[in-house]
């Protein structure tokens, strides 16, 4: 079995209805994989249960709830928002969120006049701590090329339409800074407590693609 | 290098297809090739700028086809073949060749937390004076190396402002090819919209771009 061959027939072989970007997947690469990690386990290379931790620490442990919890606190805490504006890595720090992907974090605050977005043209650097691992809408071409040159085209795709008085600030991640938007509060969320706030902060809010929104009436979060 | 990777500013990709309620991973090899690129990367036998090199160095039109995972799936095995940690007649047969001495696993489950919780730090602490102060003029050098470059094609040439200050960094341009760290003085540079994109972007909008020192010169 050789991982690195390429396949000549392409098809789509997974039982999901979505679409990767227009991209196939060889229907032997599950088996590829399979080959390849038996190699390295059988080679002591690789530890299979450090492979097990890896993927339910970011399955299950790191997401953007980690993000949403500092959002809410710098909503309700004046002082942490500026701890967190001023050093990103070192207030995130303060929850336990810190490494891998997220060593050197910087803070952008969206205001009534600003709205920051964030981007990697290059690869995909996202930060991991506070987001988890970035969706592949993320990763993928369509928006790697156009935030750059067309972000409120992309904004708009996302649903948000910004005035035009608005400054508009892309960040691409080209180093290991990775950037977190912190999102505008919205209006009539002040009698919330810090958790259900939390509650009402999203991924895409915190990557800029997206404000953070009361749910409607009658919706519970 | 110019390569298909550097695609700020490109036209004809598509829409953005935004997947609801994505999972993290969609499928099992998916995640084990997350995990892997991750258990090896604990050999140290190669630094983050190297592995997305490798990721670069896939053709651009397979580049375009591939999956994310696939793309981390073929870089691991250039990786691994690259540094002998696995031969190809190894990854040919997908069985250890008859003389291999069974390695100890640098990661084991326990150790993954100490891993992640730390990370690695690109910075470094070397004193000196950066070149530029906030608020200071620069130009973006136009250059098109073909080796590994973290400056986009999008601003070589063009003219931006020193945003800040980050600190001393490891340079990716040298330590992608395992030639040293070089650290130097890393800047959020502020790039004007219509700098960078002329007539037709906002006068008001504008793109960061953290930049090296070796990728700017005075303005």
């Amino acid at each position: 079995m050789d991982p690195t061959h390429q396949p000549k027939h392409h098809h789509h072989d997974h039982a999901h209805d979505h679409d990767h970007d227009h991209q196939d997947v060889p229907s032997d690469l599950t088996l590829r994989v399979k080959a390849l990690e038996s190699l390295l386990v059988e080679k002591g290379l690789v530890d299979r249960a450090a492979l097990d931790v890896l993927i339910d620490t970011y399955e299950n442990k790191v997401g953007p709830r980690n993000g949403a919890r500092v959002v809410a606190r710098a909503w309700v805490d004046p002082g942490y928002k500026k701890r967190l504006l001023d050093d990103g890595t070192s207030a995130i720090a303060e929850f336990g969120f810190s490494g891998r992907q997220g060593e050197h974090m910087r803070v952008v605050e969206n205001t009534p006049q600003v709205h920051n977005l964030v981007v990697c043209t290059l690869c995909s650097c996202y930060p991991w701590p506070v987001l988890g691992l970035p969706p592949v809408w993320y990763k993928s071409a369509p928006y790697r090329s156009r935030a750059v040159i067309d972000p409120r085209g992309v904004l708009r795709e996302f649903g948000v339409e910004l005035p035009e008085e608005v400054e508009v600030r892309v960040w691409d991640s080209t180093a290991e800074l990775r950037y977190l938007v912190l999102p505008e509060q919205p209006a009539g969320t002040e009698k919330l407590t810090e958790s259900e706030l939390a509650a009402l902060v999203t991924r895409d809010a915190m990557v800029g693609v997206a404000k953070v929104t009361m749910p409607p009436p009658g919706v519970r979060s | 290098m110019n390569g298909v990777h550097d695609m700020g500013g490109m036209h004809g990709m598509g829409p953005i297809q935004v997947e609801k309620d994505e999972p993290v991973f969609h499928e099992a090899w998916e995640a084990h090739t997350f995990a892997m690129n991750i258990a090896m990367g604990a050999w140290r036998r190669w630094n983050i700028d190297a592995s997305r090199y490798e990721i670069e160095l896939i053709p651009a039109p397979q580049y375009l086809r591939m999956s994310y995972y696939e793309k981390w799936f073929i870089r691991l095995v250039r990786l691994l073949e690259k540094t002998g940690l696995v031969s190809p007649v190894e990854l040919q047969t997908g069985m250890p060749s008859p003389a291999y001495a069974k390695a100890v696993p640098p990661l084991t489950a326990d150790q993954v937390p100490g891993l992640l919780a730390p990370g690695t730090l690109a910075s470094r602490d070397i004193p000196g004076e950066p070149r530029f102060q906030p608020g200071a003029h620069v130009r973006a050098r136009n250059l098109h190396p073909t080796g590994h470059t973290r400056l986009p094609r999008y601003a070589r040439g063009k003219v931006g402002t020193i945003y800040r200050h980050h600190g001393v960094f490891v340079f990716p341009d040298s330590n992608a090819h395992f030639l040293g760290e070089t650290p130097q003085h890393l800047y959020s540079v502020r790039f004007a919209a219509r700098e960078l994109w002329g007539e037709q972007a906002s006068p008001r909008d504008a793109v960061y771009i953290d930049m090296w020192d070796n990728y700017l010169e005075p303005a």
